[in-house]
């Protein structure tokens, strides 16, 4: 349970950590260190060398662009949590990172750690899809942007080639009044959650649902968004029974079998979940107007 | 040959200047290269909490870092949090009183986690405390006895320094 050997490098800008990428053979970039050091501890990963970016300048920020928040790949976890701006903003973010580990983990982990670690259950990822995210890639050629619902692809794999690295992620914020809600189920309080479902709405004067979106988490190798059902929520009112109706056609997303439970417990899960997030998203946008 | 880089930390108020491997974790640099065996390490890939200590302020897991990224950085370690020699810490104290352990080898985690919470959140319900110490195991005292005294801590540490 100690990590292999393997050269250190500690750059301290993103030019020269990508110049690090371009250069070195089977290299790891270390961002918040809570995936990639128990990864190296249990040697699951042999990297020959490190790429450490804790001492890159100008990787953490949260800055608010009209209805955009970008929030730098070193952002770490805790400063989201207490970011005022996120939880004015993006309060879907907000609650989604209680969810997230422990304190001790959130206050080393990073944003882009997460995303590009892409625990096909991990919170961050799941919120990254539920608001259509464009995430910022640097290379040796310069900076490209990838839209979050074509970054996953495989099995905790991103779309980012072995000589990039991501520098920041773009979240574009639903407007002010609108309902959200992040839940999941998780074993134990800070697990990977087994099924979460992370949800917008917006409604009509008169309670209809105008726009949704959500997002199940946990069933298979990336976060799923339920298209169908966010156009089924178009012109409906969110009353339970209805909900029931609207969730239940959710069984059949596929799930994974694995040590953690069987896929129709997922899928069950995919049924209840997603009914519990948008009722308490209903319930928060009704109080919001109310208030 | 194992790559190794010179460091200069601060752990507990004192400077060490050290050289140590870059594979080397911080949580057994401070045991085995500066001898604070005070920090455990139960899973030794973050999950038990038993090797937590403060960064800069902060709670982080020491398996969880390299030595060569506290370079230049401020620990505390569960050997620092007394005032001095003769003297418990209120948290510790509260701990004794309440029979907070039994094995002890989860208290180090625990009491650093804690320090942070108690300073955070003064006064921090039942519900916060037991999530603030959700990344921590214990096998022995079922966690009720380290509620009890995290909370009757927290009314020590108050009745120190009064709110103004």
């Amino acid at each position: 349970m100690k990590p292999p050997h393997f050269s250190y490098h500690d750059p301290r800008t993103t030019a020269e950590a990508v110049g690090l990428l371009s250069t070195l053979e089977n290299a790891k970039l270390l961002a918040g260190g809570q995936s990639l050091m128990p990864m190296l501890n249990m040697r699951f990963v042999l990297p020959d060398h490190v790429i450490d970016l804790n001492r890159v300048d100008g990787l953490s920020y949260i800055s608010e662009h009209g209805d955009t928040l970008d929030i730098g790949a070193m952002t770490r976890q805790r400063d989201i949590e207490f970011s005022g701006v996120v939880k004015k903003k993006c309060p879907l973010m907000h609650e989604a990172i209680a969810h997230v580990g422990h304190r001790q983990t959130r206050n080393r982990g990073t944003l882009g750690g997460s995303l590009c670690h892409l625990d096909p259950s991990a919170e961050l990822v799941s919120v990254a899809a539920a608001l259509d995210a464009k995430v910022s890639v640097a290379g040796k050629n310069g900076t490209r942007s990838i839209d979050f619902a074509n970054f996953p692809v495989a099995y905790m794999t991103p779309a980012i080639e072995l000589d990039e690295m991501l520098t920041a992620v773009s979240f574009p914020c639903w407007p002010a009044g609108h309902g959200y809600a992040f839940v999941e189920f998780a074993r134990r309080h800070g697990d990977f959650a087994i099924v979460s479902a992370a949800v917008l709405i917006e409604e009509d004067a008169i309670g209809k649902i105008t726009r949704a979106s959500l997002t199940l988490g946990g069933m298979g190798p990336a976060p799923v968004r339920a298209r169908d059902i966010e156009r089924a929520l178009i012109g409906e009112k969110p009353d339970e029974k209805r909900l029931h109706e609207i969730c239940e056609t959710l069984r059949s997303v596929d799930a994974v079998d694995d040590i953690h439970a069987p896929a129709s417990y997922r899928q069950q899960l995919a049924t209840v979940l997603p009914r519990r997030a948008l009722l308490k998203a209903h319930q928060r946008l009704v109080g919001e107007a109310s208030a | 040959m194992s790559e190794t880089r010179k460091i200069s930390i601060t752990v507990n108020n004192k400077t060490y200047d050290e050289t140590v491997p870059v594979r080397v974790t911080l949580a057994d640099f401070l045991r085995h290269q500066l001898g604070l065996t005070g920090t455990h390490l139960g899973c030794e890939h973050g999950v038990c909490g038993a090797c937590t200590i403060l960064f800069d302020g902060h709670s982080a897991r020491s398996c969880l870092m390299l030595a060569v990224q506290a370079d230049g950085h401020q620990l505390l370690t569960i050997e620092g949090i007394a005032p001095d020699d003769k003297t418990l810490h209120p948290l510790q104290e509260a701990f004794r009183d309440n029979h907070g352990l039994q094995c002890g080898f989860c208290t180090p985690g625990i009491l650093t986690t804690l320090l942070e919470l108690l300073r955070d959140n003064p006064s921090p319900t039942e519900a916060e405390v037991r999530i603030a110490i959700s990344g921590n195991l214990c096998r022995c005292t079922g966690y009720q006895n380290i509620v009890a005294a995290a909370l009757d801590a927290a009314g020590r540490l108050r009745a120190q320094k009064p709110a103004p």
